[in-house]
C-alpha cells in the first residue's frame, strides 16, 4: 500500500512518530552494544567491556519507555490497521532489542574474565567473523523495520542460516582446540558461550525482521516464507 | 460489451476479501445505484450479506451507506425523485419486483433507527402493533406470547414486565431502543436493518444493545450502519466501507480492521484524511 497520509488528530500522529523514533534510537544503542561487545572481546579491551555492561541499563530503560508509550496509545487511541501493527510490532521489537542488549552485556562481561589467560589469536577469528555477520543482521532488520521493507526482512530471515552455520563451525573449531590441549578448555568454553550469545543475537534479529515484515504487509512471515520456498522450488 | 458500457466511465472495482467461514447469503445486492433527481448518490453497489451474521457499513458522512441501507427495505420509495437501479434479492426474489407488497416486505426486513422512536402507546401496544396489523396472532393469548417473547429476545422483558401497560416513551433511551428492536422482531423478520442504533445512547446502554445484536445474530441477517468504527469492529463479522457513493472494500471485519487492502479504507479507519 502506498505511503499513508497523516492523521487528522496531529497529537496521535506525533505519538506514533515518537514511538517509531524511540525504536530507532533503541536500535542504535543496541547496534552499538553488539559492536562494542565484539570489539571488547576481540581486543581484550576491559574498559570498553565495562562501558558496554554499564550502558545496558539505558537499553533496559528504553524498553520500559516503549512499552509505556505503546500501552498508552492502545488505551487512549484504539489504533487499528497499520497503526495497530506498528504499536504491537514495537512492543515485540523492543523486547528483542532488550534481549540483544543482554547478549551483548553477557559477552562483554565474559570478555573481562579471561584477562591473563594466554591464547592464540586464531581462537577469536571465528568470533570476529560471526560478530560482523550478526551486526549486519541487526542493522538490516532495523532498516527493514524503519523502512517497512519486506524484501530486506525476508533477506534477514533467510540469512540467519549463515549465522547458524557459522556457529556450528565455530563450535567444531573450538572443540578441536580443546582436544589439542586441555589448557585451552577454559578459554574455549568462554568463547563458545560468546559464540552462543552472538548466535542468539542473530535469532533476535530474525524476530525483528519478522515484525518488520508483519508491519509492512499485515501478514506473518513464517506462513509466507513457506509459500516463497514453494514458488522457488517450482521455478 | 454493450454500447452504454463502453461509454461509461471506468467501472469502479470493489476490493473484496472472501471469508471462507461466512454463512450463506440470502440477501444480495447486484449493481445497485441510487439517484436523487439528477444526482447519483450510489454507484453500482454489489454485495452479499450473509445470514446469521452482522454486516457493518462504515464510511464518512454522505458516503451512501445509509442510502444503501434504505434501499434494502425500500425506504427510498418514500423520497420524492429518488430512483433505484440494479437488483436486491432476498432468497432470489427481487425486492424491487412490481408485484411485491412493500408492507409485507418491511415485515420481513425490519428496521431500527438512530433515535429510538416508540409509538406514543404502552410498551405492550408498541410490540403488539405489528403482529396485529399483519394478522400474526390468532388470539389474545397468542398476541401476548408474541409480545413477551419479543421483549425477551430484545433483552427488555425483565426490566418492564411489571409495567407493560405504561407508555413506551417513559423508558430510558437504551430501553426505548430495545423496545424498538422488540417491535421489529415481533413481526418475525428475516433481516434487521439498524441505522446508527446506538448513537443516541450512553456507553452502558450501547454495550447492552451490542450484546443484544450479538445474541440476535444467530437468527437473523443483521445489517448495521455506524459511525463508530470501534462498534463496527466489535459487533460485525463483515465490514463494508463506502466512500463517495461507492463500495470501496468489503471483507471479514477482522481483515478490514487489521489489514485493509485499499488505501482509502486504511486512511478512513485509522483516522487519516482520505
Amino acid at each position: 500500500m502506498p505511503g499513508s497520509n497523516e492523521h487528522i488528530v496531529s497529537s496521535y500522529e506525533e505519538e506514533l512518530t515518537e514511538l517509531a523514533r524511540t525504536i530507532s534510537e533503541m536500535g542504535g544503542l543496541v547496534e552499538k552494544a553488539v559492536a562494542n561487545a565484539t570489539e571488547a572481546l576481540i581486543r581484550s579491551d576491559a574498559e570498553l567491556a565495562l562501558t558496554t555492561v554499564a550502558d545496558d541499563k539505558k537499553i533496559d530503560a528504553m524498553q520500559n519507555q516503549i512499552d509505556e508509550m505503546a500501552v498508552s496509545i492502545i488505551a487512549r487511541r484504539q489504533p487499528v490497521a497499520l497503526d495497530l501493527r506498528l504499536v504491537i510490532a514495537s512492543i515485540h521489537v523492543a523486547n528483542d532489542l532488550e534481549r540483544i542488549g543482554d547478549m551483548a552485556k553477557s559477552t562483554a562481561r565474559r570478555s573481562t574474565q579471561f584477562e591473563g589467560i594466554a591464547m592464540s589469536v586464531q581462537f577469536k577469528n571465528g568470533l570476529r567473523h560471526m560478530g560482523e555477520l550478526v551486526q549486519r543482521q541487526v542493522r538490516l532488520a532495523l532498516d527493514a523495520f524503519t523502512g517497512r521493507d519486506k524484501d530486506i526482512a525476508v533477506e534477514v530471515v533467510e540469512r540467519d542460516t549463515d549465522v547458524d552455520a557459522l556457529y556450528v563451525s565455530l563450535f567444531r573449531e573450538l572443540l578441536t582446540y580443546m582436544m589439542e590441549d586441555p589448557r585451552n578448555i577454559t578459554m574455549c568454553t568462554h568463547l563458545l558461550f560468546c559464540g552462543k550469545n552472538l548466535e542468539r543475537v542473530g535469532d533476535h534479529a530474525t524476530n525483528i525482521a519478522e515484525q518488520a515484515y508483519f508491519l509492512a504487509t499485515g501478514k506473518t512471515l513464517v506462513a509466507d516464507i513457506g509459500d516463497l520456498k514453494r514458488e522457488q522450488i517450482k521455478s | 460489451m454493450s454500447a452504454t458500457e463502453t461509454q461509461a466511465s471506468p467501472v469502479h472495482q470493489t476490493v473484496r476479501t472472501p471469508d471462507p467461514n461466512a454463512h450463506p447469503a440470502r440477501l444480495k445486492a447486484d449493481a445497485v445505484s441510487v439517484f436523487y433527481g439528477e444526482k447519483q448518490a450510489l454507484f453500482d453497489v454489489s454485495i452479499d450479506l450473509p445470514e446469521k451474521s452482522v454486516s457493518a457499513f462504515i464510511g464518512p458522512s454522505g458516503c451512501g451507506k445509509s442510502t444503501f441501507l434504505r434501499c434494502i427495505n425500500r425506504m427510498n420509495d418514500t423520497i420524492e425523485g429518488a430512483r433505484v437501479a440494479g437488483k436486491i434479492t432476498l432468497d432470489d426474489h427481487n425486492l424491487y419486483d412490481q408485484s411485491l407488497d412493500v408492507v409485507e416486505l418491511r415485515a420481513r426486513i425490519g428496521m431500527v433507527f438512530q433515535k429510538p422512536n416508540p409509538f406514543p402507546k404502552s410498551i405492550f401496544e408498541n410490540v403488539a402493533y405489528g403482529p396485529k396489523i399483519h394478522g400474526l396472532a390468532r388470539s389474545k393469548a397468542d398476541l401476548e406470547e408474541i409480545v413477551i417473547t419479543s421483549l425477551q429476545k430484545a433483552g427488555l422483558f425483565e426490566e418492564v414486565k411489571d409495567r407493560l401497560h405504561q407508555p413506551g416513551t417513559g423508558l430510558s433511551g437504551g430501553q426505548q431502543q430495545r423496545l424498538c428492536i422488540a417491535r421489529a422482531i415481533a413481526v418475525g423478520p428475516e433481516v434487521i436493518l439498524m441505522d446508527e442504533p446506538c448513537s443516541a445512547l450512553d456507553p452502558i446502554a450501547t454495550a447492552i444493545i451490542e450484546e443484544l445484536i450479538d445474541e440476535l445474530r444467530s437468527n437473523y441477517t443483521i445489517i448495521i450502519v455506524t459511525h463508530s468504527m470501534q462498534q463496527a469492529a466489535r459487533v460485525s463479522q463483515k465490514t463494508a466501507f463506502f466512500h463517495l457513493g461507492k463500495l470501496i472494500e468489503e471483507g471479514p471485519t477482522e481483515e478490514i480492521f487489521t489489514n485493509p487492502r485499499e488505501k482509502r479504507t486504511q486512511d478512513y479507519i485509522t483516522g487519516r484524511i482520505g
